[in-house]
């Protein structure tokens, strides 16, 4: 619905209270625009979220109220902002979309945030982690997570139970890498730990022979390594670097968030990885009876050597709480309504219980400790060690940098 | 040891292992760049193939890691044997600009192509036990994955010089790099020679993008990605110059592995400074033949 | 067209005639205006289309008329784009037009002290300096986070209302025409430097380097004057860029930005100005609509567009064009 359209409904609904209570349910067309990195090196990133958002669609047709839902995909290629921007101007003035979803580069979604507030349409984000996103636009709520909801947890498992006293970060040169690093250093020296080498690796596009940095980490010898990389062949390049230089035999141990154990990259990555303890919100290896219906559904449409990973179950909940929103508006979807409906839903995710902070429209979630084991059958997998229960964005209780709202 | 010297030696052996992944690449482009004066920003599609079909040998087919090198070398060497002849050799004489838009063109292609095929997803595979781990030469030890890179790319260098400075047809082939009138009125069958060359050079970029899937992985953007890189240490070492290529990849290699290891902030500065710097003083490269200027 | 036989002695009427307007350069206004009240695609797409056309433009001057081979275009056109922006973002001096004039002239100083010394080199070795030059200022960018913003990229631009009324609405209606009207004064300028004396010295410099320098041309003055009024124009598409989005990212420094502008160049075709038009217009249009179409492979269309046109179009499609138009009057005559 456009914004001529909204206001129209509005006022509709303003002069006619009477009229609009005692309608009776109308099939709606939501449209609904998804900007995604369908192209370029983000490409596998795009392509989970957008089997995600298809799948809840294709199992939960009942979720939407029995309006029609249409999604018009753009492609944002690469993580520069502008062609998303673009994107999301015309998916707003052209196709005029009810609600705007999507969004894998944090930039991306910065540069958009903008748009969402001045072309007044609902904004998901189902993935972009850069804490401060919600805070650009009124219009804003996320599904996916922060940088902050495994780093600085990491941070204070890291001493306080791996008992490291010192640690090396190394991250991708970039938003999410830096507000991984800030989380995990916070969280880290909050608990007595110190951090000795800091470390940006690169920017995001390319991967790059990482061996001199690591190389600089182990003869610095700290007890934790904390790697920060975008998922995806960064991470593979990571776990086999660390091996080839023989950093764990030396006494280092790598750590991090769960984007360097990737479900879809965890087996390639071979024994190298085995003992691996990162922390994520989300791995195809849990054991729920919600995730297990969500991976077999998973495996059904996309084949069996297909795995889902955070990202997908970003578009999977992501597509939830559109199905919320328009059920609860009856198919008549504004901004304001939109968030109403979005402020402390609750849902039961394929990663345990979530729901969006009514404050920040951000999610609030476990947080979870995974291992790297190796199963029976001789795949790999996660073992969950231990969980941090509903975690709320910790940049945002903290009021750090940005994230205290300058 | 003193620390000092134990870093120096880590960087230098890590560069040198980085350096022959760009030559391997970036030799074929020098030659072929040299011997026709084709702008081919198409080559890091060729290597992104080569990658391609070690990752379908090995996983799909089974196929041990260094056969599936060799076989990337012959899919890829063949596969460009046939758009050498419909796609490049229409455009020898044409300018350099439509030189550049056939071969991004191609690259579109193949990165499209490969995502069709392949997926987004970059593949992964297992190295055999004996390239896996570290090797220990006494005072250090070291990455037998590198150790292996650096072996294979000065065997490689070898052979190609080998080739080059003993056989006929290197000969030729200097000959024609160096004067193609000159070389095609004594005889030469230069076509022929265009033909082997790109070929030759193609197939190389396919092994260095076997080698690189565990360096630094293989995607469909990889045909993009270190194009620069390569272009680079062709402009830095000299058209048409194989010591040229050897010696620029190494300084490159090394002085973006030292530049990594000890200031990270601002580490890719570094490549792009010596470049400049090289090209200012030489504008041909190390070992140009001098048209640049 | 014309087979008129010039006097040598008088240049001045060949310079004239050249400079004479054909009825068929009124097309693409028509279109343009066309375009705002039809709408066939949205003006934000025309905008951006516009923009384009304005840096393709600036790369013909150099490129089809200086003969100089480019990779690295992209650091004026975000010089030009980063200079506007910040003005706003830091120093609040968010009046469009001197911002976009400021915006062009840092990068039209910043061309004339590179060009300085790139165009002393030419090859393969002027191909990789402008490139490293590109990737060397997006660098600059990231590491200078304070002032660029860095990866996040530079948030926080506001531009005040064109002459205090026009703003840039979620439509573009506004910034249709000021895009408009940027790309008719810096196209009425490219046309009249390629067609004076100046200009013409400059093809003379493309086609034989050596001669113009025998006759005692001054050879590299010429280039860095034309290459610093490109980075100019340049710089003008980057502001107007800036000034559309109201956000810059390093993307606007990026080698993808230098390499898609040269293609699309050589695309419409290179020396003839109206290349950049056709260039842009087709370019864009293919890409949108595949991009919509097929989001994840659409690279496999405009891939195909770029090999046809190498191959069969050498002087790009407008070349194209023009072949099949002088081709139609012989077989008229």
């Amino acid at each position: 619905m456009s914004l001529k359209a909204g206001l129209f409904a509005g006022l509709m609904a303003a002069s006619l209270p009477f009229l609009a209570v005692s309608q009776p349910v109308q099939a709606e067309e939501v449209k609904i625009g998804v900007v995604l990195t369908y192209s370029g090196g983000a490409a596998q990133f795009g392509e989970q979220i957008d089997r995600g958002m298809s799948l809840y669609m294709e199992t939960h047709p009942e979720a939407f109220g029995g309006h029609t839902v249409t999604l018009i995909k753009r492609d944002s290629k690469r993580p520069g902002g502008d062609i998303a921007k673009n994107a999301v101007q015309e998916l707003i003035t052209a196709e005029e979309v009810d609600i705007l979803a999507g969004f894998v580069f944090s930039p991306n979604a910065m540069a958009s945030a903008p748009l969402a507030t001045q072309g007044e349409v609902p904004m998901i984000i189902m993935n972009a982690g850069t804490a401060w996103i919600p805070s650009l636009s009124p219009y804003i709520a996320r599904v996916s997570f922060t940088m902050w909801h495994s780093g600085y947890p990491m941070g204070q498992y890291a001493h306080d139970t791996l008992g490291c006293e010192t640690a090396a970060a190394g991250y991708t040169d970039y938003p999410p890498g830096k507000d991984s690093r800030n989380a995990f250093q916070t969280g880290f020296e909050s608990s007595g730990g110190s951090l000795i080498e800091d470390i940006p690796m690169g920017g995001p596009r390319e991967v790059p022979d990482f061996t001199p940095f690591f190389q600089r980490v182990k003869d610095a010898a700290p007890d934790c390594f904390y790697v920060f990389v975008p998922a995806g062949n960064h991470a593979t390049a990571v776990i086999k670097t660390f091996a080839q230089l023989g950093m764990a035999e030396a006494g280092i141990r790598l750590i991090g968030p769960g984007d360097i154990t990737q479900d879809t990259k965890l087996q390639d990555m071979g024994d190298d990885a085995v003992g691996l303890i990162t922390m994520h919100h989300y791995s195809a290896d849990y054991q729920t009876p919600v995730n297990l219906e969500f991976v077999a559904a998973w495996k059904a449409a996309y084949g069996e050597d297909s795995t889902p990973d955070f990202m997908a179950v970003g578009g999977w909940d992501g597509m939830a709480a559109i199905a919320h929103a328009i059920t609860e508006q009856n198919g008549v979807i504004t901004a304001e309504g939109t968030m109403a409906a979005l402020s402390g839903w609750e849902f039961e995710s394929p990663r345990g219980h979530i729901m969006i902070d009514p404050e920040t429209r951000d999610i609030v979630m476990d947080s979870n400790i995974h291992e790297v084991v190796r199963r029976d059958d001789g795949r790999l997998g996660i073992n969950v060690l231990g969980t941090i229960p509903q975690v709320a964005d910790p940049c945002k209780a903290l009021a750090i940098g940005r994230c205290g709202g300058e | 040891m003193s620390g000092f010297v134990t870093s120096a030696v880590s960087i230098f052996f890590d560069g040198l292992a980085y350096a022959m992944l760009l030559f391997v690449i970036s030799v074929g482009l020098s030659i072929t760049m040299g011997l026709m004066g084709f702008v081919n920003l198409a080559h890091g599609a060729f290597a992104m193939a080569g990658g391609y079909v070690t990752v379908a040998c090995m996983n799909m087919l089974g196929v041990p890691f260094i056969p599936a090198l060799v076989l990337a070398f012959f899919f890829v060497a063949i596969m460009s044997i046939p758009l050498e002849r419909l796609l490049y050799a229409p455009l020898y004489k044409a300018g350099e600009l439509d030189q550049v838009l056939m071969s991004i063109g191609i690259t579109f292609m193949a990165i499209a192509g490969v995502t069709l095929i392949f997926g987004p997803n970059p593949p992964a595979i297992v190295l055999p036990e004996f390239l896996k781990g570290q090797i220990d030469l006494g005072f250090k030890t070291f990455p037998t994955y590198r150790f292996f890179m650096i072996v294979v790319g000065f065997v490689m260098a070898i052979a190609l010089w080998l080739g080059f400075e003993r056989t006929i047809i290197g000969a030729k082939i200097r000959a024609a790099v160096d004067n193609r009138q000159m070389a095609q009125a004594v005889g030469i069958d230069v076509d022929k020679l265009f033909i082997l060359t790109f070929a030759l050079g193609s197939g190389l970029a396919g092994v260095g993008g076997g080698l690189a899937i565990d360096i630094v992985g293989i995607s469909p953007t990889f045909a993009f990605n270190y194009l620069v890189l390569f272009l680079i240490v062709v402009a830095v070492g000299g058209l048409g110059s194989l010591r040229g290529a050897f010696l620029a990849a190494i300084v490159l290699g090394v002085i973006d592995t030292a530049g990594k290891y000890l200031w990270p902030e601002g580490g890719a500065f570094f490549i792009y400074v010596v470049t400049v710097a090289v090209l200012l003083i030489r504008p041909d490269g190390f070992f140009g033949k001098g048209a640049s200027q | 067209m014309t087979t008129k036989v010039y006097d040598a002695e008088n240049p001045v009427v060949f310079l004239r005639d050249r400079t004479r307007w054909h009825w068929a350069e009124a097309l693409p206004w028509i279109v343009a205006v066309a375009i705002f009240f039809l709408q066939p695609i949205t003006l934000n797409l025309g905008v951006q289309i516009l923009i384009t056309i304005i840096f393709a433009l600036s790369l013909d001057l150099i490129l089809g008329y200086g003969g100089v081979v480019t990779l690295g275009h992209a650091a004026y056109f975000g010089a030009g784009a980063y200079v506007t922006g910040m003005l706003s973002a830091h120093l609040g001096w968010n009046e469009p037009i001197s911002g976009l004039l400021a915006g062009a002239t840092v990068a039209g100083a910043f061309g004339f002290a590179t060009g300085w010394i790139l165009l002393r080199y030419h090859g393969l070795a002027l191909l990789m300096l402008t490139l490293a030059l590109g990737i060397m200022m997006a660098e600059l960018a990231n590491v200078t986070e304070v002032w660029t913003g860095g990866f996040d990229g530079l948030s926080g631009i506001v531009i005040d209302p064109i002459f205090g009324i026009f703003e840039n609405d979620l439509w573009r209606r506004n910034y249709y025409w000021y895009s408009l009207i940027a790309t008719f004064f810096v196209f009425l300028a490219c046309r009249r430097i390629v067609n004076s004396a100046f200009g013409r010295s400059l093809v003379g410099i493309r086609e034989n380097t050596e001669r113009m320098r025998a006759i005692g041309s001054p050879v590299h003055l010429r280039l860095v004057t034309i290459y610093t009024i490109s980075a100019f124009m340049a710089g003008i598409a980057g502001a107007l860029f800036a000034q559309v989005n109201a956000y810059v990212t390093l993307d606007v420094l990026s080698f993808a930005r230098s390499g898609t502008i040269l293609i699309v160049l050589v695309l419409g075709g290179t020396g003839r100005l109206y290349g950049a038009f056709v260039g842009a217009l087709v370019y864009i249009l293919v890409e949108d609509e595949l991009a919509k179409e097929y989001p994840a492979y659409w690279e496999l269309g405009l891939g195909f567009v770029l090999v046809l046109t190498a191959l069969f179009f050498r002087q790009g499609l407008l070349g194209a064009l023009e072949s099949f138009v002088r081709f139609c009057k012989r077989l008229k005559a």
